[in-house]
């Protein structure tokens, strides 16, 4: 079961994308644009008729934050882990929250700090993160040729 | 326009510890009493209550424990410490429009319960908030707004020096200040430099304290604060922003993430005042994370955007410093964590000349609060 039982009527598109391997976002059925995180209304036509666009899953690290202790289970055994914020190609103001890794099972705390750069080019890759959801996560593009 | 119609004439708190024995409504009230007293009004005039939506205790049972009036006007505000400004605001207009005549202002807080921390039960977060963050581990407020400081660090070339700078001057500032948590406990940049991250760029001191305690405040018309106990302290703008686009605290999906509440909320509060940002030399600004000064700093105005890091140098937010005084009793990091309502009336006492750490001719006080959610400020004078 990939589409987490707290998804949202809005939200389901998303995550049906995430269990078929896709990076889908959410985009207006009238003027086109992309809105994320998923809604019912159009914010710049207010049409509520959506479609969801399969996006090309390259994009921009944005920022990061690596996590101390304290924290919850299941991440606290992790930390420190790196947490990324990627601004997709399609359209920079679309971001996206995601781990940067190594590969779609990599763990969360295998790229450490000094090996994260603002402005990379990252790759989406899923993988199940440490709550158990399948989730759409990030490596650097130049590990593209080793597919 | 509000200007100058209302004022604050009085402010109470309770001591300010870690698991007070009391209860939040047995705190509120002391509060709620003191301010009272300390402008010379009945208890019995209250007509007005206005708090935070995030309050545990029923305005009807504040209202039945302090002995107020028939109340005609009750109202609160959501978004945690963004919310501060706007309690003494909607006071504010609806003494200014006649809905009430006597309004208090209270926040009380156990932050030290655990269950008080939504972020402690992550399945529980995820349900309700930060479903497009949490499930990637962005699981605490400070790590929400570690990656929007890292940003912005980023964009404008600044520097933990600039942390550093904000950490050091509020904590002299609590060690000026007897009622402050950290009043006996200096800090030295050395100390800062070497602290545990908590969630990278931000380390343990970019990070509140934990408190339980309350504050409150009286609002009335200003003709009436002429005739009370103390000085009245104007009430010469305010403003409440919810920035286009914002998502509250991980706001990092909209066009221009770094245009906070703050930079709206500046626009208009100096639209609406008789002062420039040129005339603020105390400010006490919402610091649950050191950033956030940073960003109201800019977002007021009192510098330009990505001028912070050079604004704070050489010790500039200090209450001697010839800069902003910045969090003039110790803010949030060094005073008492109580969603940001110890902004207000330190303020106050600014303004009344009590403060501990009183900044010289000053003539007005900026109070913004949380610059990371929906928000408001406040701009009083003496
Ligand atoms: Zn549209």
């Amino acid at each position: 079961m990939t589409v987490p039982n707290w998804a949202g009527e809005d939200e389901v598109g998303f995550w049906e994308g995430v269990e078929r391997g896709e990076l889908r976002i959410q985009s207006c059925a009238r003027c086109k644009r992309l809105r994320f995180p998923p809604r019912p209304f159009c914010p710049w036509c207010q049409s509520p008729d959506c479609a969801w666009q399969p996006m090309s899953g390259r994009g921009t690290l944005w920022s990061y934050a690596i996590v101390h202790p304290p924290l919850v289970a299941p991440f606290a055994e992790l930390a420190p882990y790196n947490v990324i914020v990627v601004a997709l190609q399609e359209d920079p103001h679309i971001r996206i929250v995601g781990n940067l890794v190594t590969d779609a099972q990599g763990a969360i705390n295998e790229v450490k700090a000094q090996q994260i750069r603002i402005g990379a080019q990252v790759e989406v890759v899923f993988g199940e993160g440490p709550g158990g959801l399948r989730l759409p996560r990030w490596r650097y593009a130049a590990h593209r040729s080793g597919d | 326009m509000l200007k100058d119609r209302t004022a604050i004439a009085g402010i109470g708190e309770t001591t300010f510890g870690k698991l007070l024995p009391s209860s939040e409504e047995r705190l509120a009230c002391e509060a709620i009493l003191a301010a009272l007293d300390d402008a010379g009004i009945a208890p019995r005039e209250v007509d007005g209550l206005c708090s935070y939506t995030m309050e545990t205790t029923d305005a009807t049972e504040i209202a039945r424990n302090i002995g107020a009036g028939d109340v005609t006007f009750f109202s609160q505000i959501g978004y945690g410490g963004g919310a501060g400004a706007a309690t003494v605001g909607h006071a504010a207009m609806a003494v200014a429009g006649g809905q009430a005549k006597v309004v208090v202002a209270w926040r009380a807080r156990k932050r030290s319960a655990r269950s008080a921390r939504i972020w402690a039960s992550a399945a529980e977060s995820v349900a309700v908030t930060g479903r497009w963050s949490r499930p990637w581990g962005l699981l605490r407020p400070v790590d929400e707004i570690a990656m929007l400081a890292r940003r912005y660090m980023h964009e404008y070339a600044i520097t933990r020096d600039a942390l550093a700078e904000v950490v050091l001057a509020v904590r002299a500032h609590a060690n000026r200040n007897p009622r402050a948590a950290m009043y006996h406990r200096a800090l030295t940049r050395e100390e800062y430099m070497s602290a545990r991250w908590v969630s990278e760029p931000l380390c343990l001191f970019d990070c509140c304290l934990e408190t339980d305690g309350a504050l409150a405040a009286v609002v009335v018309s200003s003709d009436r604060a002429r005739d009370c106990r103390r000085s009245p302290v104007y009430i010469h703008a305010f403003e409440q922003a919810m920035p286009r686009q914002i998502f509250a605290m991980t706001n990092y999906f909209c066009e221009d993430p770094l245009r906070t509440p703050s930079s709206v909320a500046g626009k208009l509060l100096w639209r609406d005042s008789d002062f420039t940002p040129a005339d603020v030399k105390v400010a006490q600004i919402y610091d649950a994370f050191s950033p956030l000064i940073l960003f109201a700093l800019e977002g007021f105005g009192l510098c330009g955007r990505g001028e912070a890091g050079d604004f704070v140098r050489g010790g500039k937010l200090r209450w001697d410093g010839g800069g902003v005084a910045v969090n003039t009793s110790g803010g949030s990091l060094s005073e008492a964590y109580v969603h940001g309502f110890n902004m207000i009336t330190e303020a106050v006492r600014q303004m009344r000349g009590t403060s501990t750490s009183q900044v010289d001719g000053a003539q007005c006080c900026l109070v913004a609060s949380a610059d990371c959610v929906p928000s408001g400020a406040l701009l009083l004078r003496r």
